[in-house]
């Protein structure tokens, strides 16, 4: 999966978790969480369906490494890389 | 019509489950009502066959007004034939208890008319309140409209691509419909947590206690067990702190109740969680049974209830028993949480973040984990003493997570 393509499954997630929330209206460097006002068990769940959709599995101790868009989109992109 | 929480007055059906001649069984959901709150799947309480619908769909009823008339099912004795009817869980207005309700006899015959078409397809559609609401002012049928939303549920933004012509490239963030309707949803939800949280503040003697607890050794036991388990399968502290306060509500009995008049305990423990909606407001469903489940079933519960919460679909028993309620805002921030009782419950425990913080112990001064756990109490029903042994129950079972 290349950036734009991660980018296009993030906000797919992210629907179906917060539906009003608008992907390119966050701040990508931001943390996630606050952004898009997603509380620990909207987080889970968000990682949880990337899992289902990718077989990607973010272990906790790597969290912080996803909590912002960017770098989301980079530690998915590294991860589906890798795994080809 | 069932009391869903201390703050309803009344709700409307939005559909039917069942049909005449159904049978039922304690437990089975029979109708979907809405509230100012939520949408919400009504149980009911006993077993029995349906004999009449009594309220049509679309039609809004007082609680206590009967929904339907279910005859309870026949004994073998034919001198019973005449066994009494009762409605659907029509509860005792601010009764917490609609399960105890004995039902008032159904009308006038006149009105045991079945409603005419429920359709089947709607009975398993899946839509949120909002979109139901406004499907209902521009007459659109849900059925013929596709769903975005969890599950295929239809959702507002689905309507406006319904009735709208459907552009090719519509933007998913499309003005959901009308700004004045959704003021109203979040108006009405205002006025309910309003009027509850006002009678409680005039009506229940609040005392408030705070301690700080440790959580270097639960955090470190949570990480651990994590690291061998699949993301599906993962615990949050939530459920290590839900599953504390459960298991100390039953060791403290005198805050595990209800006050009307005079306080009565509960046997059992209905965790109530407090579920902040996307969107604004507020909605504080019951885990039922919270101190007898495991960690594991605990956290699906949890999940459950708040992807349900969120989704309008909590169902009628969740909203109407509640026995202790819990208020996490430690997503939030914020260090601790002074709580509003949410009558007729007798007390409010409260969670704030979890976040290091310096720590004497043992003369040395370190940096742990730690989290403020308050608890706001009816001075009615206790004094300060009953509830320092609840937040002491707390940290203490805190200490042991691998026997949570």
């Amino acid at each position: 999966m290349n950036a734009a393509e991660t980018r296009t499954l993030l906000a797919r997630l992210l629907h179906g978790i917060a539906p009003e929330v608008d992907l390119d209206g966050l701040d990508p460097a931001a943390p996630l969480q606050e952004e898009a006002e997603l509380d620990s068990m909207d987080f889970l769940n968000l990682v949880s369906a990337l899992y289902d959709e990718t077989g990607i599995e973010v272990p906790e101790r790597d969290y912080p490494q996803v909590a912002s868009v960017d770098g989301f989109v980079a530690y998915v992109a590294a991860a589906s890389g890798s795994r080809r | 019509m069932p009391s869903l929480g201390a703050d309803m007055e009344a709700g409307t059906l939005l559909e039917w489950r069942v049909q005449p001649g159904d049978t039922v069984h304690r437990g089975d959901i029979v109708a979907v009502v809405d509230t100012e709150k939520s949408t919400i799947e009504v149980e009911v309480f006993e077993d029995g066959v349906v004999e009449a619908l009594l309220v049509e769909p679309g039609t809004e009823a007082p609680v206590g007004a009967p929904l339907a008339r279910i005859a309870a099912v026949a004994p073998a004795a034919p001198a019973a034939a005449a066994r009494p009817t009762r409605a659907v869980a029509a509860g005792r207005k601010r009764a917490a208890r609609p399960r105890k309700a004995k039902a008032k006899p159904a009308a006038r015959p006149g009105t045991a008319e079945p409603a005419p078409t429920v359709a089947p397809v709607a009975a398993h559609l899946r839509a949120s309140p909002l979109a139901r609401r406004r499907a209902a002012e521009r007459g659109i049928d849900l059925a013929a409209v596709a769903g975005s939303g969890p599950g295929g549920a239809v959702v507002a933004a689905d309507l406006d691509r319904a009735t709208v012509v459907p552009a090719p490239a519509a933007p998913e963030a499309a003005v959901p419909g009308p700004p004045g309707r959704r003021e109203d949803r979040q108006a009405a939800m205002r006025r309910a947590i309003g009027a509850l949280m006002a009678r409680s503040a005039r009506e229940i003697p609040h005392y408030h206690l705070a301690t700080t607890i440790d959580m270097a050794t639960a955090l470190a036991w949570l990480a651990e067990t994590n690291e061998q388990r699949s993301v599906s399968e993962r615990l949050l502290p939530g459920a290590l702190l839900l599953k504390a306060t459960a298991l100390a509500a039953r060791e403290v009995p005198a805050l595990n109740g209800f006050w009307d008049g005079s306080y009565r305990p509960s046997p059992a423990v209905h965790l109530g969680v407090a579920v902040s909606l996307r969107g604004g407001g507020l909605i504080a469903p019951a885990i039922h049974d919270a101190d007898r489940l495991t960690l594991d079933e605990l956290m699906a519960a949890l999940r459950d209830l708040v992807g349900r919460a969120r989704a309008g679909r909590l169902r009628s028993s969740e909203m109407s028993d509640p026995t202790l309620t819990v208020t996490n805002l430690g997503d939030q921030g914020v260090d601790e949480v002074h709580g509003v009782i949410y009558p007729p419950q007798v007390a409010l425990v409260g969670f704030g973040r979890v976040a290091e913080r310096p720590w004497a112990c043992g003369g040395m001064l370190g940096v742990r984990p730690t989290v403020r756990a308050t608890l706001a109490a009816d001075h009615r029903a206790t004094d300060g003493m009953i509830g320092a042994r609840l937040l002491n129950a707390i940290d203490r079972l805190l200490q042991h997570p691998e026997d949570l």
